[in-house]
């Protein structure tokens, strides 16, 4: 059997900009930031009070009291993203999708807030109060096993989390199922929904969350020489992979190629990136491989840029590593600086924006960027979004635990 | 408690609990075919009739409870 081309044929989203696509669409240009207070609980008491939350979204409303208590919050997301892509593709939400097609979902920590919650319940009331829900809310498959219930997902199933890589691990290895012939289409999301108490509190131990609490949508400021950290934020987003030959076959509508996919480990350190992102530059090349293009087609890249000051400095050096001086030229941008940090959504997200580049020649800019770092000297596509002709887009993640996954995508 | 002071708080705790539409709790009502309270979810009610009405139900007691009719007759036994 020859090799499959992969395409992207819908995409589905709720995220801090929007739950939809074509709203999140809308504000990514505009360059409009969807972190906040928090709201979902009362953060007063910790160092960090603000975050990029879901609004508007009532899970009680969307899917009835008696299953919405069922699962956890970023079940919830999952289900309304898959439902959002699997429209969008063409398909019928009431049938079963079946056992041709794949379900892959990245998360970096799962149902955290259900692990949190029965923590506090065994703690105060005893083990026999603990709720038999916890254990399928909190475990981190819930959303490919609540996804694939929901829409009948029969084919094989993967959950991947390599933290923040998670989602873009998830598309690059359903990218590799539908290649191999293994499946012709898969479903893959990226989820994440950790804006809690304890979460929080304990990203902010080790000092990597912006602190700046008084002007949240302003915190967010990847490659600026004022960055202290990133924003927690919560969302899903879900795309639906198919052999190109399936999507010509039935008509689909297509956003692009995923034509590359590089995945490495840095081995270096549990949260630091290895020097100069050496980890990351060999993603990036592999990825380039994959897609057997030259380093010189870029046109955009989707950075990973958390805003941490470590990520941003040496992504921008493996960036130069690996374009020498057409780094100086190509646009670059950081989504997060509007999104927050979506941990094992990010990759999913961020490969939509992806898509979305490509087909409208547009680039979203990375806001709040108002004074660079002399060691962030690139084209970070500040403040405002730009027109520029894009037939090839990458797009990094790299994760806690030293992953590294990057994507390639092209027009098609 | 009568009976159907009992029938009453149960069809509450299904209500505020589990999210049930009142109007399908009878006491002929099954408990996993007309309600869908799936294994889970007999847990949770059981827990719940726990802590309503300060007993303790052993897992050989639930045996022959399959409607709602029967759960409040157990209740009501225990009370």
């Amino acid at each position: 059997m020859t090799e499959q081309r992969v395409v992207v044929t819908g995409l589905g989203t709720i995220n801090p900009l929007g739950n939809n696509v074509s709203d999140t669409w809308k504000n990514l240009i505009s360059g409009v930031s969807g972190i906040d207070h928090i709201t979902l609980f009362d953060a007063s008491d910790l160092p960090v009070t603000f975050a990029g939350e879901v609004k508007d979204f009532d899970a009680n409303d969307y899917l009835g009291k008696q299953n919405a208590r069922k699962l956890d919050r970023s079940g919830h997301l999952s289900i309304f993203a898959a439902e959002e892509a699997i429209k969008d593709a063409g398909f019928d939400i009431n049938k079963q999708l079946g056992e041709e097609f794949g379900i892959i979902f990245g998360t970096g920590i799962g149902g955290i807030g259900a692990t949190e919650d029965a923590v506090r319940v065994y703690e105060n009331r005893g083990s026999k109060r603990i709720s038999p829900l916890a254990i399928t809310q909190l475990m981190p498959n819930s959303s490919t096993g609540q996804v694939a219930i929901k829409y009948g997902i029969k084919g094989p199933s993967l959950t991947i989390t390599t933290a923040c890589a998670a989602s873009a691990n998830a598309i690059g290895e359903a990218k590799r199922m539908i290649e191999h012939n293994i499946v012709d289409k898969v479903l893959v999301g990226g989820t994440e929904s950790g804006t809690t108490s304890m979460t929080i509190g304990a990203f902010a131990q080790i000092k990597a969350l912006s602190k700046q609490n008084n002007e949240p949508q302003k915190a967010c400021k990847p490659f600026d020489v004022n960055r202290d950290g990133f924003v927690m934020a919560e969302g899903s987003t879900a795309l639906i992979l198919e052999s190109e030959e399936s999507a010509i076959k039935r008509e689909a509508k297509i956003y692009g190629y995923v034509s590359g996919y590089g995945s490495t480990t840095d081995a270096y350190h549990i949260t630091a990136p290895s020097e100069g992102g050496e980890g990351a530059l060999r993603a990036m090349k592999q990825a380039i491989v994959d897609a057997d293009i030259e380093v010189k087609s870029i046109d955009y890249i989707n950075a990973h840029g958390t805003s941490t000051p470590a990520n941003d400095k040496n992504e921008t050096i493996a960036i130069k590593s690996l374009m020498g001086e057409l780094a100086y030229q190509v646009p670059i941008s950081s989504t997060k600086s509007m999104t927050g940090h979506l941990l094992g959504g990010g990759g999913a997200f961020e490969a939509m924006v992806s898509l979305l580049s490509l087909k409208n020649n547009k680039i979203a800019p990375t806001i709040n960027l108002n004074d660079m770092d002399e060691d962030c000297d690139l084209n970070y596509t500040p403040n405002l979004s730009i027109d520029h002709n894009i037939d090839t887009a990458m797009s990094n993640s790299f994760g806690f635990g030293g992953h590294n996954a990057v994507l390639v995508f092209e027009k098609s | 408690m009568e009976v159907n002071e009992v029938f009453e708080k149960v069809k509450g705790l299904f209500v505020e609990e589990l999210g049930i539409d009142s109007e399908k709790i009878t006491m002929d009502a099954k408990l996993e075919e007309d309600l869908e309270i799936d294994s889970l979810g007999i847990v949770e009610v059981v827990m719940a009739f726990e802590d309503e009405f300060e007993i303790e139900i052993d897992d050989e007691e639930l045996t022959d409870v399959g409607t709602v009719g029967q759960a409040v007759n157990l209740l009501h036994s225990k009370l």
